[in-house]
């Protein structure tokens, strides 16, 4: 499982924007049937258009037990075919026992981790990881202290935006990834929404947050897009689309673009992506293809332009 | 010896001061110490007409000081990338003016007031979200962090657990406003107005604030998007997201929280039992009226304790809001 380790040359500022950016494939955030699972990172593996993939229960640590096998097998088939496998590691922990699953990841041996809170930090210490989004890192001395630590990789948080995104940029020695696809992680709760919404108990929550492969809608009481519950998770109603800041990202030096899994043809996004990374395609034609595969949801991106998350900038702003 | 070496009755009460008249009346109702922020974007209620400037605060401590009251300033928010300095100048005024500690969520400004002001004793904030002991002995032995206040998240048996985990002090919010997100890492603010809590220490901001009528319903609407409606027989709260009520799986309920505040007066004896070494009254907002009665009924129910008597009656029904009170995550039903 030595794969992707050793193999991250450190980029500087300047070499960055010219090496060919990559696409990665977060951690499933949402509850899927092992099955499910299975299948997509099987197809995962033989898509060229992707290539780090994400593996991981982020969210809740009742979940784990159903796709722990699912996942190791699944990491084997794609590091075979070639892809760089990162673990992500629980975003809340709360306890010894979450604790225990954090340690078992970071732990292994050969694997690269996406640390998402602390604890992980402190486990991964001395070794190379990556900070995921549900860090704070919101400037550079941040950075620079888990680089000290470790880090080679940052995933930016969501609600940063252009002029944050460009200062932490400057920081040289680290990859710098973004997520450009799905729902946008907002929040956590020690409290199980899912379970609540259900009127159930988080103890006896009987996994209804199964029931919604992509979230479960809330409107407010006048109807309009709210936000989006996943169990213990809060995330954005808008599908994240940053089609148009692409090039303003890579010329900031962010060279990794992390699609979140939703329950669509996530290879298709994949490939919408490549081409408008490799410069086949322009980002209205990316948007226009993305709406296509996932017809009828909203796109937004307002985090990246300084506006409220849930606005939509449109397909026309910062292309120039 | 410092104020901080002091031995001290061991549960104490940490205030919040929003303007100097409130932190006179918090030193005056017997808080232990009394926390405040500078009227700036570095600490997490920088709303319109409160905090301290640097002479207020100076003043503030050294009337603090003669009460033997400590003072911890509050430095809470994420500094902004490429523009850390105001932050930086927080942590050095701190230590000018003497306080007794700051309160710090970001590492990177953690790391910065070890090096800087090594004597200065580091709390870490709420909303550094630190919730295990992994995470807490990587604060305390890379940064000297000395006291970590809990997330409200944790469950009594979960915060016992931690303590004897850990070495540094813990301490835990115990009336006011109550969080049911994990603090530090909820954009709910930003996704709906684009400020929030950690880039901008507000959440729900008041200016996108507005209130409607539709017929005898009052509409609270936070940026345009509705939050509340209120028939007139009910009380109309402040438009906070996660205190709004929703539609989720066709009903309209309080999906994320009732409106009710958390009232822990009642369980302060387990707080003790757990290993907790303060607790901690949210409000920097809130009027000296309301700081006064409330640290005083937390001071009575703390002196009671530590005398083995039983509790006086509480008398903080009707400043919690909508008159409900509730012990949160304290309480594993809660989740």
């Amino acid at each position: 499982m030595s794969r992707g380790r050793g193999e991250t040359s450190v980029p500087t500022a300047a070499s960055r924007g010219e090496q060919r950016a990559r696409i990665s494939m977060g951690p499933v955030l949402f509850n899927w049937d092992a099955e499910v699972l299975r299948d997509f990172y099987f197809r995962l593996a033989d898509e060229e258009a992707v290539n780090i993939v994400y593996l991981g229960e982020v969210v809740c640590p009742k979940r784990i037990p159903f796709s722990r096998e699912v996942l190791a097998e699944a990491a084997e088939r794609l590091q075979e075919a070639g892809k760089e496998v990162v673990f992500s590691t629980l975003a809340l922990v709360m306890d010894e026992r979450d604790l225990g699953h954090v340690r078992a990841v970071s732990e292994a041996q050969g694997i690269l981790v996406e640390a998402n809170d602390l604890s992980a930090v402190e486990y991964l210490r001395g070794r190379r990881f990556i900070v995921g989004p549900f860090l704070n890192v919101y400037h550079e001395a941040t950075l620079s202290r888990f680089m000290r630590d470790g880090a080679v990789r940052l995933c930016l948080a969501p609600e940063l935006d252009r002029p944050r995104i460009a200062a932490l940029s400057m920081v040289e020695g680290v990859e710098f990834e973004i997520q450009v696809f799905g729902r946008l992680p907002l929040a956590l709760s020690a409290r199980c929404y899912h379970a609540r919404a259900y009127d159930l108990h988080k103890d006896n929550c009987q996994f209804v947050c199964g029931r919604d492969p992509d979230g479960m809608e809330v409107t407010t009481l006048a109807g309009e897009s709210f936000v989006c519950v996943n169990g213990i998770q809060t995330m954005s109603t808008g599908y994240n689309e940053l089609a148009s800041a692409a090039h303003e990202l890579r010329e900031m030096g962010v060279g990794i673009f992390r699609l979140s899994p939703q329950r669509c043809d996530m290879i298709a996004i994949a490939r919408a992506w490549r081409d408008l990374l490799d410069g086949r395609i322009d980002a209205g034609e990316c948007r226009a293809r993305l709406k296509k595969i996932v017809p009828g949801r909203r796109f937004t991106n307002g985090f990246f332009y300084g506006k409220p998350g849930m606005t939509d900038i449109g397909e026309h702003q910062g292309c120039a | 010896m410092s104020l901080n070496d002091m031995p001290q009755k061991d549960l104490e009460i940490v205030c919040p001061a929003g303007t100097p008249a409130a932190f006179a009346a918090a030193v005056e109702a017997g808080a232990d110490a009394v926390y405040a922020g500078f009227r700036d974007e570095t600490n997490a209620r920088n709303f319109p007409g409160l905090n301290f400037d640097r002479d207020e605060m100076a003043d503030a401590i050294h009337l603090a000081h003669s009460r033997g009251v400590r003072v911890f300033i509050a430095i809470n928010t994420y500094p902004r990338a490429g523009d850390p300095a105001p932050w930086h100048r927080a942590i050095d005024d701190a230590s000018r003016l003497k306080a007794d500690a700051v309160i710090l969520a970001d590492i990177g400004l953690v790391e910065y007031a070890a090096l800087h002001h090594p004597d200065l004793r580091r709390h870490l904030s709420v909303q550094a979200s630190a919730a295990n002991s992994a995470a807490i002995r990587y604060l305390s032995r890379e940064f000297g962090i000395r006291r970590v206040v809990l997330p409200r998240v944790l469950t009594l048996p979960q915060i016992t657990a931690l303590n004897h985990a850990i070495e540094v002090e813990t301490e835990v919010f115990a009336f006011g406003g109550l969080c049911v997100m994990a603090e530090g890492r909820c954009a709910l603010s930003s996704w709906v107005t684009g400020r929030s809590p950690n880039m901008n220490g507000v959440c729900s901001p008041a200016e996108h604030v507005r209130y409607e009528r539709d017929g005898d319903i009052l509409v609270s609407k936070l940026n345009g998007l509705t939050v509340n409606r209120f028939a007139p027989d009910e009380p109309a709260a402040y438009p906070t997201l996660c205190k709004g009520r929703f539609r989720v799986c066709e009903k309209d309920r309080y999906l994320f929280e009732e409106p009710a505040s958390l009232d822990a007066r009642a369980i302060l004896g387990e707080f003790r039992a757990a290993g907790v070494r303060a607790v901690k009254i949210e409000g920097r907002q809130r009027g000296r009226a309301y700081i006064a009665r409330v640290i005083r009924a937390f001071r009575e129910a703390i002196d009671a304790l530590h005398a083995g008597r039983p509790l006086p009656p509480s008398e903080l029904e009707d400043l919690r809001e909508g008159g409900e009170g509730t012990t949160g995550a304290y309480r594993k039903e809660w989740r």
